[in-house]
């Protein structure tokens, strides 16, 4: 129900043609970032994650299970995200709606396609066993920037996850085989200009988004855009640029946080 | 279920407590920024977020009340708060749970005063370690105080229980699993009237008496910590 | 008491007799004794004890003024959102402008801001807004921000002295809509002092001297702006 006044979008539209924001970051400016890991007991890995105001948690189960058919000899991920009623006046709880599925794909596909898990390790028996890895996400504040804050809420859980061998009688416990983690930064674009980490007034006005999840040499990992505006390739460039850039800053914050 | 260990020796349970001791507890108010109240409590290895919005208008309309508002509470486990991972989504028993928690709150809120409204009460088990309905009620109450909703009351929960023939306040994990009866309950501190009342084992009506004394003596306490919470959050702004 | 802050009470705190005092806003009265029913301030000095709400969203008073955001435009009214527990009603006899059936769209639409007054309250809680006054009219340029409907007095301060003294300093028309929502116009410099002025008030809305407190502030602000 809350609506956003017209003059508000005007207002935040009139700061950002002149390279400000109503929060007095620059265009290119993340907010205030704090990640707290090993925060629910019960998981196998956790971590909170605060961008602004906005607020994520994420919690890694595992279990052992099959493995899918074309691939007998690997482990199996899964990422779930709930739009939980209490992050929003706006959200209802039932089934999943898009927004949520959305969320869970594309920070799912972050950490699959850029091989964080090292799923060949995570085999018990070939064709019968393999761990499986649940990541599930809870959005408990909603103050713009979900992706991000989900994204960077999953990977510092598996960072600190380690697999239960134990309560499955087998072996010792370890820490989850991981390779470097990509890290994701989203843009919005509104008006001909282009902001990162959009705050949720921003998110209202924004025309399209591009999410660009980039590693520790500065490549590509996975990208995604939503919205129905359009990016010049010009602004796609510039979103990568901003994403590297913040991405690296954030790398370091988050291998402080698990204790790299 | 039964097992062999031995949940109550010499005069102590498992964890060291004694028939009467509460596990650690501790009560945050006004955690969340978007929700209109709010609250996070640790109660044992419980930690537990509750938020509110409201009140609203009710929708869709044809739930609504023309004398008073109606107050719905959902009660949600996440899938990492327990040892196998819990499917996402309601279940039977998390229904039951948020329809009994949602009678208690509207014995206490002053509904008449907000027609064809709802109150909604969102309570999330983030870990859970036994007495989870207890945690999320009281953590409810604190998150509806917050929001500023008119009460005449500030309802509080906590639970007895039975262990090796030994009548016990606020059951454990192992104590919840292997106990021989379980008692949870909901006080309206103020009148000592009871909002919340189940009970599933076997317990002789002495038995009953001595868990339900012991579960309001839980329950009163730990009103004592609410307030305090609530208090600690609005006062303290005011003492530079 | 400590002299320094004023006492926060919550529901169901004992707060007096009906034999030494009377009832007021924010109490309810059992078995002859006061109680709190919401989380607030507590003003016992006259014969009534008060209670004034800290939180929780706006409660309309006819006569008030308010800011409100179109959230519908009907056949022959629209649908405001003025913060309530509802929304309300502005009707096209309650506006200055001659609207045809079914044109209300071209007057006000969704997301339009308005300066409106409370009209009415009935029974059911079923809120009317008007425009028909003097300085009311739809909202063109600015900024909105939102407060705590119970901050409201605090901001606008004793006689408006407090945000008086915000507007003379920053140089920005604002606006204090009786709801929580603020409107503010001036230079961006202006209207960012404007905005943390007010974070401060909110913050530290029950503490005494605070007239001065933001005064010096604010003096102090401009002397570094030199």
């Amino acid at each position: 129900m809350p609506l956003t006044a017209e003059i508000k979008k005007d207002y935040i539209v009139k700061l950002a043609k002149d390279g400000k924001r109503a929060d007095n970051r620059k265009l290119d400016e993340y907010r205030d970032i704090q990640i707290e890991v090993n925060v629910v007991s019960k998981a196998e890995g956790s971590a909170k994650v605060k961008i602004g105001k906005t607020q994520v948690i994420a919690g890694i189960k595992m279990d052992v299970g099959e493995p899918y058919p074309d691939t007998p000899d690997t482990g199996v991920m899964s990422t779930a995200a709930e739009l939980i009623p209490m992050a929003s006046p706006d959200f209802e709880s039932g089934p999943p709606r898009e927004d949520a599925i959305e969320l869970a794909r594309v920070v799912d596909r972050g950490i699959r396609e850029s091989e964080i898990i090292e799923v060949e390790k995570l085999c018990i028996e070939p064709g019968e066993k393999v761990w499986i890895v649940f990541i599930d996400i809870h959005i408990l504040d909603y103050d713009g920037n979900l992706f991000d804050a989900a994204s960077l809420a999953a990977l510092a859980a598996l960072m600190t996850a380690n697999v239960p061998a134990e309560r499955f009688e087998l072996g010792k416990d370890y820490p989850l085989p991981l390779k470097e983690p990509p890290i994701s930064c989203t843009s919005a674009k509104f008006n001909g200009v282009i902001v990162t980490d959009p705050s949720l007034d921003e998110e209202e006005i924004a025309e399209a988004r591009l999410t660009v999840a980039t590693d520790d040499k500065g490549d590509v990992r996975a990208m995604q855009k939503g919205l129905n505006g359009s990016f010049t390739v010009d602004e796609v460039k510039k979103v990568i640029k901003a994403s590297v850039d913040n991405g690296k800053k954030i790398r370091e914050q988050l291998y402080k946080s698990v204790g790299k | 279920m039964k097992s062999d260990i031995k949940l109550f020796e010499n005069g102590k349970r498992l964890d060291g407590r004694k028939p009467e001791d509460l596990r650690p507890i501790k009560i945050e108010a006004g955690v969340l920024h978007r929700a209109e109240g709010s609250c996070y409590l640790e109660w044992g290895g419980n930690k537990v977020l509750a938020a509110v919005y409201g009140p609203r208008e009710a929708v869709p309309r044809h739930t609504q009340n023309p004398l008073r508002a109606i107050v719905n509470a959902r009660y949600n486990m996440a899938a990492f708060s327990v040892d196998d991972r819990k499917r996402p989504g309601p279940d039977r028993r998390s229904r039951e749970i948020s329809k009994v928690i949602s009678e208690a709150l509207e014995n206490v809120i002053l509904v008449e005063k907000y027609p064809r409204a709802a109150i909604d009460v969102n309570i999330e088990v983030l870990d859970a370690e036994a007495g989870t309905r207890c945690a999320g009620l009281t953590a409810a109450a604190v998150a509806l105080v917050d929001a500023g909703i008119p009460m005449k009351d500030i309802p509080v929960s906590c639970a007895a229980g039975k262990i090796d023939g030994k009548v016990v306040v606020d059951l454990g994990k192992e104590e919840d699993n292997f106990g021989e009866a379980d008692l949870p309950i909901a006080i309206a501190p103020r009148s000592g009237e009871i909002l919340l009342l189940q009970m599933d084992g076997h317990l002789t009506q002495d038995e009953f008496n001595t868990a339900l004394n012991l579960a309001i003596g839980g329950c009163k306490t730990v009103s004592e910590i609410q307030k305090k919470a609530i208090l600690e959050k609005y006062q303290k702004a005011e003492v530079k | 008491m400590n002299k320094e802050t004023r006492e926060i009470v919550i529901p169901s705190q004992l707060l007096g007799d009906i034999k030494s005092k009377k009832a007021g806003r924010g109490t309810f009265v059992e078995k002859g004794k006061i109680y709190a029913e919401v989380l607030g301030v507590l003003n016992a000095n006259s014969d009534y004890i008060n209670v004034v709400p800290l939180k929780g969203r706006y409660d309309p008073t006819e006569g008030d003024f308010v800011i409100g955001i179109v959230m519908e435009a009907m056949s022959s009214s629209w649908l405001v959102d003025i913060n309530a527990a509802y929304p309300a009603l502005l009707h096209v006899n309650e506006v200055p402008w001659d609207v045809d059936f079914n044109e209300t769209d071209k007057y006000l639409n969704m997301g339009d801001t308005v300066m409106v007054k409370v009209l009415q309250v009935d029974q059911e809680k079923k809120l009317q807004v008007t425009m028909k006054d003097r300085n009311l009219y739809k909202v063109k340029g600015g900024n909105i921000i939102d407060v705590e409907p119970s901050k409201v007095p605090r901001i606008i301060g004793k006689k408006a002295s407090m945000i008086s003294l915000v507007k003379k300093y920053t140089r920005c028309r604002i606006f204090v809509g009786q709801n929580g929502r603020i409107w503010i116009d001036g230079d961006e410099q202006g209207v960012n002092k404007v905005i943390n002025t007010i974070n401060k008030i909110e913050e530290e809305s029950l503490s005494y001297g605070l007239t001065n407190k933001i005064e010096n502030m604010l003096k102090e602000d401009s002397k570094d702006v030199q």
